[in-house]
């Protein structure tokens, strides 16, 4: 049986371990990047390697340790660098002298007969086609409850009245996931997570709107974007991220087959100031931050690991994106040196702004409950 | 008509075709001044802070050439063969020029994609040229002409000149063989680069870059790694680092990055991983705007007395 072990990618590696077992494999679940992984992925790294490969060089390393054989990650087909992360991954590996099976995953546009035969060397049990259905179906809504939980957990915890309570029910809500079995179990979880979250008791107040845009490892992975989301939402502020997992799958696989990957209103809106597809989610970055600004946000950060091309494609045009459409823009660069600490005080500094620039707005004297803590009551 | 030209970037690697061509439309040629501190200030006072210094060199000599010319010539390079793009720095180059440089409004944007060979390259030359109101005779002429110059500069580094920077031919009896490996916009620019290549000269070395070894010897080594690179100047530069491994024809590498670079991080770990696979010497210079001169003499002097050392140890045995 192979041992099969993934890059760690926020909750979504739930899904596919169950993916993975239901195919016939054992899992060699990669542990939550702590600091001792990020130092082992930087030691072999070279100097330049983008956050996320650092990362995942160190999960890698982590997994083989404790006994993996095949590594699976996906690929792409640039220019942004990541589509070749796993030939280098692999070449060091090698060169540290680990054995295993590399299978990358292409996207089903220009790859399609690769794709095909990598799944087919991960398929180690006769499947039936009334399998596969039920596997897919399975899989799909799990991801989609994943994507909920979270999406729920950031709505609510600027809203919280005791402090960590969110937290609390979100790590209920992925453990309640994760023991699922079947379709049956998804839809019965899915009313709990909403009855949970409901339970949560809320003040009554329009928070702070800040989108996070950027590049998809570090905007997904909260210990990679040292938990930013928990961060803003603990200071009252409401923070939507414009990536989830499943229609991240679904835009980028999926419709690759049908050669229009990517969100096409997100393309449309950048295009004025992006001009050309330049890999990566550079784009999108901008795309959704216009999208952003036309909900009403208040703000938008920019997440990006150090030395990411697209992102800072994406990082000199932002500036004059959101000054035209009068929404702030704070880009934050990740490496191994960024401390939560520092994060924290820019992080606070920018709502402070934003919290102003929203009194000013709507002439609010101070002590006004309506926007929250963070407005001196 | 004015018609400035950038000296960054593309400009290293096609400069004899796209002056030759403006200059025989009969139009002004104005190159931007050759790289200075001046230049590099400039731009670092505007572009994204951690662009690679290739990125913020082009928006200084950007802002070298406004109010000097009528138009700025700014290639938006998508791709120039069917197998590789380039580097998403030039995919976005005008966008972010747009955004980082105030008041830049006579940028003339050219996007080049090119894939079905001379009659495209031919097509938007005629694209080019009809915004200034150049006829098609006159164009065909310039075509002709700038074509004939970029493959006389073509034909001068595979005879071991390196035009660039001046030098027609190296001594052929030179001891030491070394391969220069790097992008045409570090190894030409004589201020980033620190005169790398001359100083190696100097110092009694025959010096290869990518420009220098033929273009069907360098596909023949397309294969060598499991996925093929997606961009265009990497995959030349990494070719090369193979030819010069599998044949051992030079006695070490240098390759020259710049700091920040994204792609060449793992152009870089790859030639180094298969350097020592091979026992080939091999040296990475990373540059940037702050880079001193001495440090380089120093490590450049190391590298050459240790190849000379070595290669007596070898006589001798």
């Amino acid at each position: 049986m192979r041992k099969v072990s993934f890059p760690y990618l926020g909750n979504a590696i739930i899904t596919f371990k169950k993916l993975m077992n239901a195919f016939g494999n054992e899992v060699v679940l990669p542990k939550r990047p702590t600091e001792e992984t990020l130092s082992l992925g930087t030691k072999y790294a070279p100097e330049f390697a983008c956050l996320p490969f650092k990362i995942v060089l160190g999960t890698y390393i982590e997994a083989l340790e404790s006994g993996a054989d095949t590594l699976v990650s996906t690929g792409g087909v640039g220019p942004c660098r990541a589509g070749l992360y796993t030939t280098l991954h692999e070449k060091i590996l090698k060169s540290l002298g680990y054995d295993f099976e590399m299978i990358t995953l292409e996207p089903p546009g220009r790859h399609l007969r690769e794709l095909i035969s990598s799944i087919k060397k991960l398929v180690n049990r006769r499947l039936t086609f009334a399998d596969y259905y039920r596997i897919g179906r399975f899989v799909w809504k799990e991801l989609q409850l994943l994507d909920k939980a979270e999406k729920l957990s950031h709505k609510v915890r600027p809203l919280e009245v005791k402090k960590g309570e969110t937290t609390r029910v979100y790590k209920r809500c992925t453990e309640l996931i994760a023991q699922a079995k079947s379709y049956k179990d998804l839809e019965e979880i899915e009313r709990e997570i909403e009855l949970l979250f409901e339970k949560i008791e809320k003040k009554d107040y329009d928070p702070l709107k800040i989108g996070i845009v950027g590049e998809i490892y570090v905007v997904i992975e909260p210990a990679a974007n040292l938990e930013i989301e928990e961060m803003l939402g603990d200071l009252g502020v409401y923070a939507e991220r414009s990536m989830f997992l499943a229609s991240y799958t679904f835009y980028n696989a999926i419709m690759d087959l049908f050669r229009m990957p990517g969100e096409r209103d997100v393309k449309k809106l950048a295009a004025p100031y992006f001009k050309e597809m330049c890999g990566g989610h550079g784009r999108e970055s901008v795309g959704n931050a216009i999208l952003f600004a036309k909900r009403g946000f208040d703000g938008v950060i920019q997440l990006s690991p150090f030395t990411c091309i697209p992102e800072i494609v994406a990082k000199s045009i932002l500036p004059k994106v959101c000054a035209k459409y009068d929404i702030g823009f704070l880009p934050v660069t990740l490496d191994e040196q960024t401390g939560k600490e520092g994060l924290r005080t820019r992080v606070e500094a920018f709502v402070d702004l934003l919290a102003a620039k929203r009194r000013k707005k709507h002439k609010i004297v101070k002590g006004d409950v309506a926007y929250g803590t963070l407005l001196g009551n | 008509m004015k018609i400035g030209i950038p000296r960054a970037l593309a400009y290293f690697a096609y400069y004899p075709f796209i002056n030759t061509f403006f200059e025989k439309l009969g139009m002004e040629v104005v190159v931007s001044d050759p790289t200075s501190k001046e230049v590099i200030d400039a731009g670092v006072e505007d572009a994204v802070t951690d662009a690679c210094v290739p990125v913020k060199l082009f928006h200084g000599h950007v802002k070298n050439l406004m109010g000097r010319v009528d138009y700025i010539f700014v290639p938006r390079l998508v791709r120039v063969n069917s197998e590789a793009t380039f580097c998403p720095k030039f995919l976005g180059l005008p966008d972010m020029l747009v955004c980082s440089i105030d008041n830049l409004t006579n940028m003339l944007e050219v996007r080049i994609e090119i894939i079905k060979g001379k009659r495209q390259l031919f097509l938007k030359c005629l694209e080019v040229a009809r915004r200034f109101n150049k006829n098609f005779f006159m164009t065909w002429k310039a075509y002709r002409q700038a074509l004939r110059s970029f493959e006389s500069h073509i034909m001068q580094f595979l005879q071991g000149g390196i035009p660039p920077l001046g030098i027609l031919s190296q001594d052929k009896s030179s001891d030491i063989k070394l391969g220069v490996v790097g992008y045409p916009y570090l190894l030409y620019d004589s201020y980033v680069s620190l005169d790398l290549i001359k100083k190696l000269i100097g110092m009694g070395a025959y010096v290869v870059t990518p420009e220098m070894v033929p273009e069907e010897i360098k596909k023949r080594y397309a294969g060598k790694l499991r996925k093929m690179l997606f961009w265009t100047f990497s995959n030349s530069v990494l070719r090369t680092a193979f030819h010069f491994l599998e044949t051992g024809c030079v006695d070490g590498i240098i390759h020259v990055t710049a700091f920040g670079c994204g792609p060449d991080f793992i152009v870089d770990k790859v030639i180094e991983l298969e350097a020592k696979e091979r026992k080939m010497p091999f040296l990475t210079i990373t540059l940037d705007e702050h880079t001193g001169q001495e440090g380089i003499n120093t490590r450049l002097e190391a590298f050459v007395d240790m190849l000379r050392r070595r290669k007596r140890k070898e006589a001798v045995i």
